[in-house]
């Protein structure tokens, strides 16, 4: 398999993203900001996918991620005024070497111990964010974030996150489909073959761990100057539980699942909150089905649906 | 930090501290790891199960005026009803699917438990007294401690013995650990299993309501209660091993002593200690200090 796409996923592509750069034609405050905030969560998403449908290993911490560049982007820019074209690489830099960190402790783990320690260091993640208050500005949150004048207004906001996310899609796409996504694919197939084969497969599950941390703080970079602030919530484990139920939702074996799953459920989510204050209750029931009725997400209903008309005629 | 140096009784104070922190705690963590030892599902929802038991002993003990133990048992009894529609409502369908499909549906149980409670118990800070005759201090010598606190350290190891003799020394232990083997063979040769899964798993959910309702004069019940137990008792069996009656009991001991000391020598930063206790361990023996390595394909 090569980088090209399907020659169907690429138009379905190509006019999504006609679609989204046509959002401020519209001229509503509300729409761009979904718009803004649903493609961050989408890049979120299928960053979460690259452990998960591409190495096999789930991980029930992965907001650290979002967090520290998040809040990195936003301190190296408040306190220290660098400017974004500096603070926002060593943002995404300093995510990636958190992740790096993380994964060589994790990866000598598999399966339930794999899940429950990217949880623990989430926590301490958090714990972190949460105690050094002088830094991070504990849980008051880091309020004010120092946003480059060129991005104090909405349109141009949108489209710099716009921009970004798609070169970062188009990026986790040429990562996922070249030799190394395919290795991950037979890593996460059958461990043990793998290795008999000669893949290292601590370090390729090592280096999606990277890959996903890197692109959740592109994420968390950019979230954090659309927010002006970065709050200690966004580290905490319900936070990548919530990621992990997108990237399920959508489909975790298909590349633009998660993308799919990260705009229904914060649809949904918006939706919920005008009707009712018990959101969670919501989340949990609809987890409900995935895990009894949909375990290959609203992918795989499609599939199912699309095999029953095929086979109807 | 100066205070350990000079003062043996602050020092002892401390260690009674470590001992009683880590005993409430084992009796949770407990609960978590007899459950995965079996059914092999790492229950999320344990937190929660933990949080219902301190809000029922709030119920029991302070809004109808039942009494202390009485709010324990009802938080035990409780649980084990919560326990068995979850186990057989739930999780039977589940054993044979993947981990992960085991560990979101635990999660969905946390979402949903935990909007229940804000619906019957609000949103804020409950507070519990301490069972009568148990709430001063006792003359231990070269100082006063507090009762409770000594009462805790008591329990956890009771029930440490109790559920080492069920396990090891009973027949029904010895069909639960070889359940932990050969769950098929065990089935082919006679045994209700799923009557093993669903006592299992009752029992480990009534040790996490038990751990909220007795912890619950010291921790005020309150939502939210549930993520930060649940993520002390990963840490606790991660260390121990999980599945491991001993690993809990000792790790919760480690956990309770590093908190404790940790909180005196740095002060607010007891929780970066644990962390980093637990990648010690993690370097040394991945599967924890009483756990067994992983096995291909489980």
């Amino acid at each position: 398999m090569g980088w090209a796409m399907p020659r169907g996923v690429l138009t379905t592509c190509i006019l999504v993203l006609v679609a989204l750069a046509c959002v401020p034609l519209m001229e509503s405050r509300y729409l761009i900001d979904l718009s803004t905030e649903i493609l961050v969560y989408v890049l979120f998403a299928l960053s979460l996918n690259v452990i998960i449908g591409f190495s096999g290993n789930v991980s029930f911490g992965h907001a650290a991620y979002f967090a520290i560049g998040g809040y990195a982007n936003a301190i190296l820019l408040t306190t220290y005024e660098w400017p974004l074209f500096l603070s926002f690489p060593a943002a995404v830099v300093l995510s990636a070497a958190a992740a790096a960190f993380v994964a060589y402790f994790c990866t000598r783990l598999t399966d339930i111990y794999f899940a429950m320690l990217t949880l623990a260091f989430s926590m301490l993640v958090w714990a972190i964010a949460f105690k050094w208050r002088s830094v991070t500005g504990g849980d008051d949150g880091f309020v004010g974030v120092n946003v480059p004048e060129f991005l104090n207004s909405r349109v141009p906001f949108f489209y710099f996150t716009l921009v970004i996310v798609t070169t970062s899609i188009a990026t986790l796409w040429m990562i996922c489909h070249s030799a190394f996504g395919q290795t991950l694919i037979a890593v996460r197939e059958n461990l043990t073959r793998a290795g008999f084969i000669g893949v290292n497969t601590r370090m390729m599950r090592c280096a999606a761990f990277i890959v996903a941390g890197t692109f959740a703080g592109v994420a968390g970079a950019i979230f954090a100057m659309y927010n002006r602030g970065v709050y200690t919530e966004s580290a905490f484990w319900t936070e990548s539980a919530q990621v992990l139920i997108m990237t399920l939702l959508g489909g975790m074996y298909s590349v633009f699942g998660p993308a799919i799953g990260a705009t229904t459920l914060y649809l949904l989510e918006r939706f919920a909150n005008e009707y009712t204050e018990y959101w969670p209750t919501v989340l949990g029931v609809i987890l409900l089905v995935i895990v009894l009725v949909l375990p290959e997400g609203l992918v795989g209903l499609a599939k199912r649906i699309r095999g029953h008309i095929a086979g109807g005629n | 930090m100066d205070m350990l140096l000079s003062s043996p009784t602050f020092v002892f104070i401390q260690v009674l501290n470590s001992i009683s922190l880590g005993m409430n705690l084992f009796i949770i963590a407990a609960g978590l790891s007899l459950i995965f030892g079996v059914l092999r599902v790492i229950n999320f929802a344990h937190g929660v199960f933990y949080m219902f038991g301190a809000y029922i002993m709030y119920s029991i003990s302070k809004e109808m005026e039942l009494g202390f133990v009485t709010g324990v048992v009802a938080a035990g009894l409780g649980l084990s009803i919560i326990a068995i529609v979850i186990e057989r409502g739930l999780f039977q369908w589940l054993y044979d699917k993947e981990h992960l499909m085991q560990l979101l549906l635990t999660f969905a149980i946390v979402l949903i438990m935990g909007d229940l409670a804000k619906i019957i118990w609000g949103t804020d800070q409950l507070s519990v007294s301490y069972p009568e005759g148990l709430s001063g201090a006792t003359n231990l010598g070269v100082t006063f401690y507090p009762t409770y606190r000594l009462t805790l350290a008591v329990i956890g190891p009771l029930i440490f013995i109790g559920l080492f003799l069920m396990i090891e020394r009973t027949r029904w232990g010895r069909l639960t650990r070889a359940a932990t083997q050969d769950m098929e063979m065990l089935s082919a040769l006679g045994i209700n299993v799923p009557v093993i899964y669903v006592t299992i798993f009752l029992i480990g959910s009534a040790l996490a309501g038990i751990g909220g309702a007795l912890a619950a004069p010291i921790n005020s019940p309150t939502p939210g209660m549930d993520a930060t137990i649940i993520v002390e008792c990963f840490v606790i069996v991660i260390i121990g091993g999980l599945g491991s009656l001993w690993g809990s009991f000792v790790g919760a001991l480690v956990y309770g002593f590093v908190f404790n000391f940790g909180s005196v020598i740095v002060p607010n930063w007891q929780d970066v200690f644990a962390f980093l206790l637990l990648m010690v361990v993690l370097l040394w023996r991945p599967w924890g200090l009483f756990g067994k390595p992983e096995r291909e394909g489980q």
